[in-house]
């Protein structure tokens, strides 16, 4: 019925002699968030450059919103946002001034309101007239998020996107992305935590070797392993519990899944 | 294409000099050089030096001017090199834009940031004695080669700013652009030189650049050297930005 918004089929990617991928297929279905999971040198990132037009594949079908990479590639980019490894904000402009650069270059109508409100969403509206070099990773990686969030484009490409945050950081990102997701947002991203892609992707995917070795839910992959054994096992809190009830998360993030218990031992 | 290739570069350009606003330092050390080689030449070697000129800051003045611009382009290249590094510059890339608008925006700052450092070699010349009788037409043909020359070698710095591995790497390419006027008119007219020397300096595109610049600021005739200085200029510029293009091509693809 309705296209893939990304559609992966046999896609190899190799630097001189080194095979990256060799032969990699996967199908995200729109509106809903992909996690591409693997080992650091796994080829998630040469994956993400592929997708995202920065790369040429060697051979292989790739299609974004309909549209092929390698003869499209404008069209490609006029329907994605791609939120790197490494923040990539300007760090001498302001907060306000990368999204208004951002939306300038988009060509949106009004950039300012846009960014005032991606400010507002974000909470960097007390941050706004400072200069990105100023900020913590949290903000940092949020104005990114906020960037890429501007003109709405229908596919996003997040590269591990908590790589070096927080754990408050973290769920932040965490809930902008299956916030994401809920208005219909393609969500690609990649990680190498584990939890990160049980807490959001509706598919996973493990990237090994240059391939796919497996893709499905949560509940698929889990039974590839054998049935899980009832066990008797003392729960104790774990270090981030601990660090959310000391530190305190004011009830803002009501990270699904989690329980924060570190009170209720009293 | 062509709005989206106007609008993006406006847009990242505008990006670019708010770089030099927030850092003047740029600027600032850019002159200094230049400068301190009209305060050396024009108050230590200068008496010693005959030229045949009224006044030597007037004869010095056109080479000073080149040297500020061949180390003013060395701060393009590490902009250049910086996006390169950080993460915007695969932003840039995969948004709808046009890619070329990334290269032209920071060609368009260097023009900029230059101008802004020659007015300034040029009023500190100006506290040192230097005076011409050009007319608005002479000072434009000035303003001109020297945009063209600035152009030229912005494009060259492009190659090292997209291909560099280190920001000493990225810049230091423009030391031999600073030091290419010593052995032309610049300083000393060429027939004090001996054999070898006299015929790379009569040869190399700086001399004729600095003599009709000279000649242009003291309104004397250009005759050919106006020409042979405009068809090096516009070779270079032609040779830097098509080299400059294929390297960023094999960059982005």
């Amino acid at each position: 019925m309705t296209t893939p918004a990304i559609h992966v089929q046999g896609l190899e990617k190799s630097y001189k002699k080194l095979e990256v991928l060799r032969g990699v297929d996967f199908d995200v279905p729109r509106g809903s968030i992909f996690a591409l999971l693997g080992s650091n040198g796994a080829g998630k990132t040469t994956v993400v450059k592929i997708l995202s037009t920065l790369l040429r594949a060697d051979a292989g079908t790739v299609s974004v919103n309909g549209f092929d990479v390698a003869t499209l590639a404008a069209d490609v980019r006029e329907s994605i946002s791609l939120t790197g490894q490494f923040a990539a904000v300007d760090e001498i402009l302001t907060g306000r001034e990368n999204l208004v650069l951002i939306a300038r270059l988009r060509r949106v109508k009004d950039p300012g309101a846009i960014a005032d409100d991606l400010l507002d969403r974000f909470s960097l509206t007390d941050a706004a007239a400072r200069k990105v070099s100023t900020y913590s990773g949290g903000m940092r990686r949020r104005l990114d998020i906020a960037m890429s969030l501007l003109g709405n484009p229908p596919v996003i490409f997040l590269d591990e996107p908590t790589t070096g945050l927080d754990p408050q950081g973290r769920i932040e990102v965490w809930q902008t992305i299956k916030h994401l997701a809920e208005h219909g947002t393609t969500v690609l991203l990649t990680t190498q935590y584990l939890d990160e892609a049980e807490q959001l992707a509706d598919r996973i995917a493990i990237l090994h070797q240059g391939r796919i070795i497996v893709n499905g839910t949560l509940t698929e992959l889990k039974q590839l392993l054998p049935p899980a054994k009832v066990e008797y096992v003392e729960k104790q809190p774990t270090l981030e519990d601990v660090f959310f009830a000391i530190v305190g998360d004011n009830g803002k993030h009501d990270h699904a899944g989690q329980t924060v218990s570190a009170g209720a031992n009293e | 294409m062509t709005t989206q290739f106007l609008g993006g570069t406006a847009a990242l350009t505008g990006r670019s000099l708010r770089h030099i606003t927030r850092s003047p330092d740029t600027i600032i050390t850019t002159t200094i050089m230049p400068i301190a080689f009209l305060l050396l030449f024009v108050y230590v070697f200068g008496g010693a030096i005959n030229t045949g000129a009224d006044s030597y800051v007037n004869y010095l003045l056109p080479g000073i001017l080149l040297i500020t611009i061949a180390s003013g382009i060395s701060y393009t290249a590490f902009r250049l090199f910086l996006d390169m590094k950080s993460g915007i510059f695969e932003r840039f890339q995969s948004m709808p834009i046009a890619r070329s608008s990334v290269l032209w925006a920071h060609v368009l700052t260097s023009l900029v940031a230059n101008l802004i450092s020659v007015v300034v070699v040029v009023l500190v010349a100006v506290l040192m004695g230097f005076h011409s009788g050009a007319g608005v037409l002479d000072w434009l043909a000035v303003a001109g080669i020297l945009m063209l020359f600035t152009l030229a070698l912005t494009w060259l710095a492009v190659i090292p700013g997209l291909t560099a591995k280190s920001p000493d790497g990225a810049s230091a390419f423009s030391y031999p652009l600073i030091f290419l006027p010593f052995i032309s008119s610049a300083f000393v007219p060429t027939d004090s030189m001996p054999g070898a020397v006299r015929a790379f300096a009569e040869n190399q595109p700086v001399t004729t650049i600095v003599n009709t610049i000279r000649d242009l600021l003291t309104q004397q005739p250009v005759g050919t050297d106006i020409w042979i200085a405009l068809a090096w200029l516009v070779g270079i510029l032609i040779v830097a930005y098509t080299f400059a293009m294929a390297t960023y091509r094999r960059k982005i693809s």
